[in-house]
Formats: C-alpha cells, sequence, structure tokens
C-alpha cells in the first residue's frame, strides 16, 4: 500500500492543471481517491470532515451485497447440478460454476457504467462520481442468469444515460438505476427476462457444470404460482415440494442474488449496523407487506392464486427482501422526512404484494412498487413538510 | 397587420427554428400513438398537413367576418369537416393503414397544433402566408414524426415500411427486438433525444 501511495503521490503533479495528463484528471481524481481517504481539509469557516465520505459508504453496501453474491453463485450451481439430476452437490464445483456464470455480468455491466461516468466526467470537467459501484453489482444480482450480455449492456448504457446522467448525475437521479435496467430489460426483452426459461443456467461452463437439454424448464416458484389455478404446492425443478426452510435460504429459482433472504438478512444487519441504510423504511416495507399479505390470504380466491401463499411464504419469495433492505432504502430515491419514510416505506410493501398478488401480468411486484414509491417519495415530503408547517402555524395563532 | 409577412421564413421556420413539436412542443400525443411504425406516422403526417393547409386557409378568409366570441366554435367546424373528408379518403383509398390510425385521424381535431395555428397565425393574416404557414408547420411536425417512427419501427420491430431490415442472421446469433420501443414511453425518449441534439446545435433555443 505504502508503494502505491508512493507512486500515486509521484505522478500527481502531472495530472495537476498544468501537468502532462491534465486531460485525465478526473480519472486520476477517481482511482486515488478510490484507494485512499482523501487528506484534503476545510479551508474556510467551520466545517468538520471525517473520513465518511460517500465512497467509504458505497464499499460498506458493496460488502453487505457480497453474501447474496456468495450465495447466488452456490445456487446458481445448485439449480445446474439439480436440474440435471445430481444427487451430490461438490461445495467448490458450485461455487465456482457460479462465480463464472456471474462474472461475465458484473464485468459487463461495470465496463459499461464505469465507461459512460468516466467519459461524462472527464467532458463535463467533473470529479467521477461513485454511485456506479452500487449499482454495477446491484444489476447482475437482480437479473436471471442467463440474461444475454448484450441486453445488459444496452439496459446498463440506458439507465446510466437516461435515468441519471441527463438528470445531473449521482445523487440527482429521481429513480433507482439498478431498477430502471432492470425494468428496461423487463419490458423490452420479456422473454429473456421472465418465464421459466432464463432463471436457471443451462450450459456448463469450462467443463463444470452440465449441459441441460434445451426443452428443459424450471419456473420460479412465484411464475409457478402465476401460471396455476387455485392453491398450488410449489416444486422445485426436481419436483420435489418445496419448504419454507428452502425459500429462507434461498435455494430455489429466481434471479441471481435476491433468492436467499437469510443472506439479504445479513447484508440489512450490516447496513444497519453501520447506519447507512434508513431502519424505517426497513420495517415499515416489511410491515406493509405483512399487512397486504395478511389481507390477500385472508380474501383468498382461486382467480389470484398467488393470494394462498402465506405470509411468510410472500415475504420469503421473490425479490421482496431484496427490494425492502436494498432498493426502498437508497438514500437518494427514499423519502427523506421522518414520517415520509414511513409512509413510503408502508406504500412500498403494500403495493409490491398487490401487484403480486392481483396483476396476473406481472408475477413479481418489487421492482414496480420501488419505481412507483420513488417517483411519488418528493410528494410525500413535500406533504409532511407542509402539514409540520400547518401545525406549528396553529401554534403561533392560538 | 403590423409587421411584414416574410413568405418564405413563414414555410421554413417551423421546420426547424420553430418546430412545432421540438421546440413549442405541441401534439405530442399524436407522436407517442402513431409513431410504433413508420407508415402509419406517414400518413399521419400527411393527413396533418392536408388538414392544416386547407382549415388554415379557410380561416383565414372567413377571418373578417367570423364574431370573436365564436371563433373557436367555426374553427373547430371547419376542421372537423376537413377531418371528415381526409377520414373518408383514407378509409377508401387506404384501408389498412386508416384501421391502424383508428382514432388518431379523427382525433386531428383535438391536435393542439391546429389550433394554435389558427389563432395565432390565420385569424390575422392573408390566406397565401396562411398556406405556407399551414405546410410548414404540418411538415416541421411530420419530420419529426418519420424520424420518430424511424427509429421505433427499426429497434422495435426490425423493419421498416414493413420490410425485413436487420438481416436473419442477426437473430441467429441472439439479437431480439427491443419490445420497449413499440411502447409509448419511449417515443418520448426519442423526442427527448431529438429535442436534445436539436438544442445542442441551436445554442440559441437553450434555455
Amino acid at each position: 500500500m505504502k508503494a502505491l501511495k508512493k507512486y500515486l503521490d509521484k505522478v500527481k503533479p502531472q495530472f495537476e492543471p498544468g501537468g502532462k495528463y491534465h486531460a485525465f484528471r478526473s480519472v486520476f481524481d477517481g482511482f486515488e481517491t478510490f484507494l485512499f481517504t482523501p487528506n484534503e481539509t476545510s479551508k474556510s469557516g467551520v466545517h468538520i470532515h471525517d473520513s465518511r465520505d460517500s465512497k467509504r459508504t458505497m464499499i460498506i453496501v458493496v460488502l453487505a451485497l457480497m453474501p447474496c453474491l456468495l450465495m447466488g453463485m452456490y445456487n446458481a450451481g445448485y439449480q445446474n447440478w439439480l436440474a440435471a439430476g445430481q444427487t451430490e452437490f461438490p461445495f467448490w464445483q458450485l461455487m465456482a460454476y457460479g462465480f463464472l456464470s456471474i462474472l461475465p455480468a458484473i464485468v459487463v455491466t461495470y465496463v459499461v457504467g464505469l465507461g459512460i461516468e468516466f467519459i461524462v466526467a472527464q467532458w463535463r470537467g467533473e470529479e467521477i462520481q461513485e454511485g456506479f459501484l452500487v449499482t454495477g453489482i446491484l444489476i447482475p444480482l437482480i437479473c436471471p442468469i442467463e440474461t444475454p450480455l448484450w441486453m445488459l449492456a444496452v439496459a446498463t448504457a440506458f439507465s446510466v444515460i437516461f435515468a441519471k446522467e441527463v438528470f445531473g448525475g449521482t445523487g440527482f437521479n429521481i429513480v433507482n438505476i439498478a431498477l430502471i435496467t432492470r425494468a428496461f430489460l423487463f419490458f423490452a426483452y420479456p422473454a429473456s427476462m421472465s418465464g421459466d426459461m432464463v432463471f436457471i443456467g443451462r450450459g456448463s461452463i469450462l467443463g463444470l457444470g452440465f449441459n441441460l437439454p434445451d426443452t428443459f424448464t424450471g419456473a420460479t416458484p412465484l411464475g409457478q404460482i402465476a401460471t396455476a389455478t387455485g392453491a398450488t404446492e410449489i416444486v422445485n425443478i426436481a419436483g420435489q415440494p418445496t419448504t419454507l426452510w428452502d425459500m429462507f435460504l434461498g435455494l430455489i429459482p429466481g434471479s441471481f442474488g435476491e433468492t436467499s433472504t437469510l443472506c439479504i438478512f445479513i447484508g440489512g444487519f450490516i447496513l444497519l449496523v453501520t447506519g447507512i441504510a434508513s431502519w424505517r423504511i426497513m420495517l415499515s416495507v416489511f410491515a406493509g407487506g405483512i399487512v397486504m399479505s395478511l389481507i390477500a390470504h385472508w380474501a383468498a380466491t382461486p382467480t389470484y392464486p398467488a393470494s394462498y401463499l402465506t405470509v411468510w411464504e410472500q415475504l420469503c419469495l421473490g425479490g421482496f427482501a431484496f427490494a425492502a433492505v436494498f432498493m426502498a432504502t437508497d438514500p437518494v430515491t427514499a423519502a427523506r422526512t421522518t414520517t415520509g419514510k414511513y409512509i413510503y416505506g408502508f406504500l412500498v410493501g403494500v403495493i409490491a404484494i398487490l401487484i403480486r398478488n392481483y396483476n396476473s401480468g406481472y408475477p413479481e411486484g418489487a421492482m414496480l412498487a420501488v419505481l412507483l414509491m420513488n417517483v411519488f417519495a418528493p410528494l410525500i415530503d413535500y406533504c409532511v413538510v407542509q402539514a409540520n408547517i400547518n401545525r406549528r402555524l396553529k401554534r403561533i395563532k392560538a | 397587420m403590423a409587421e411584414k409577412i416574410n413568405n418564405r421564413s413563414v414555410l421554413f421556420n417551423p421546420l426547424s427554428k420553430n418546430n412545432p413539436v421540438v421546440v413549442q412542443v405541441l401534439g405530442i400525443c399524436s407522436v407517442l400513438a402513431v409513431t410504433a411504425k413508420l407508415e402509419p406516422a406517414i400518413v399521419m403526417g400527411m393527413s396533418v398537413i392536408a388538414v392544416l393547409a386547407f382549415s388554415n386557409v379557410i380561416i383565414s378568409l372567413l377571418r373578417n367576418t367570423i364574431p370573436t366570441n365564436i371563433r373557436i366554435i367555426v374553427q373547430l367546424v371547419v376542421v372537423a369537416g376537413l377531418v371528415v373528408i381526409v377520414s373518408q379518403l383514407l378509409q377508401a383509398f387506404a384501408y389498412d393503414v386508416s384501421k391502424q390510425l383508428s382514432v388518431f385521424i379523427g382525433l386531428i381535431i383535438t391536435n393542439c397544433i391546429l389550433m394554435g395555428r389558427l389563432e395565432a397565425f390565420a385569424m390575422a393574416n392573408r390566406p397565401w402566408p396562411s398556406f405556407l404557414d399551414g405546410i410548414g408547420n404540418g411538415i416541421g411536425y411530420t419530420i419529426i414524426l418519420v424520424i420518430v417512427g424511424f427509429f421505433r419501427e427499426l429497434l422495435g420491430s426490425g423493419t421498416l415500411l414493413g420490410y425485413q431490415v436487420v438481416p436473419q442472421w442477426c437473430y441467429d446469433h441472439g439479437y431480439v427486438n427491443n419490445g420497449l420501443m413499440i411502447l409509448p414511453p419511449m417515443a418520448l425518449v426519442v423526442v427527448a433525444c431529438i429535442i436534445w441534439v436539436h438544442r445542442s446545435y441551436n445554442k440559441d433555443l437553450q434555455e
């Protein structure tokens, strides 16, 4: 590390104004502040800087996503082995298979997303913004394992440009970038983003894993329910019933990183302990989900088969927990006021379960719920602030 | 008529500097609705040119006899008559396209560009400049419609005017048409991109 720091300090003058590589100042700055905490101090007035700048915050979120990523790798291998009819599950081979299947997606999203960020930063002469550090890992985690890489690249480029850069870059986006990427994929290429063909790795990679026949299908639990009539039993791809424990651990087909509720909770714990995510939002999303699940379960009808799911199944299946912990709590797009956070979170939970249960077009509603409430977050904040102003005005008049 | 009307600028200004869609942001609804394919976009554009030019002329001829307080009604009647004629012509000679356009030919009546031009120009100008103004604005509208329709049909269906443009081997190698392009939101994004490019070239339009 010392040698690296020395080297950076040595080449730094070349990037200062007047230096040889002045044009690439923002690139250098991005790398330097990524590797080392900046040692700049305020030059005027009374300010306190601590070392927790947004790069450090983002890294903690990435760390919190690691359990989901690791579990996603294991599950990717597990599903492929299971689909091939194996009965033994060698741990390291499963992990290696999952690693090799997710690595290209992560590389593609980072190269495309960071590439656009670097170009825009150079063009505007600004510092490189670090928002994509988290987005780049979120995107592969919320997509099916078989998403073609060029689609990921197109969708990432679209959302970074149209959901983020045109609004002014990191911190100015009104909706969640990762979810816009997924929504773009979902509406642009529905055949590759939903259904029963895409959620399980279909081919062997570097000799690992098994090639599955073209006719093989493996629907996610929510996908099975959406096509069922009446109360149905969820089965895994080998035909055995799926237990609630499987759903909680994440040994079910689904988007890469969001199957395991346990790992999501570990990540959520890290976010809460470090004070990055708002516990109010997380709590109220789950509260909203539970309330809506109870209502749906109470009024279960064969017309809407998902309403037969119990509350715990509703919370463990699909992207609900992932959305509650990592998506709804995004500080940029969520509501800012304390009361607003409760309202925002509660509505995210309610709408997610509402769409999942009562809209047969969408097996899962967490993505749409968070996007919709992102749009409404400023309105919620406005109402909360106005209510507070009115309350205090009354106090003056009385 | 206080200022001298320059026929040339009346005809050519609406093409770019004063484009009804990307500068005045009028008529967006029909841009979203009819541009999923190129062919209906072109037909829609030509219909609007015809209706706009002739209603401008008729209103301009009547402008001194219309009582001010019922002028909107008179304008609507004129536009409605022309729209019915266009609609009947389309049904007679281009039935398939008129099916695709369905209500949107009828909804030319509510197109903001029409009322805007009638109110702002035809009510105050002689027939010949009014005719040119109608043609100019209609073409300005059609240009945007065709650009949007071109991108939406090319990326959304892989065809242009119904002919396969994206070669088969692209599909064999995993290329898939972008289904979002068929949906109205992408029309907004494409229009936004046109406005973006247009204002980058015309710095004086930037706010």
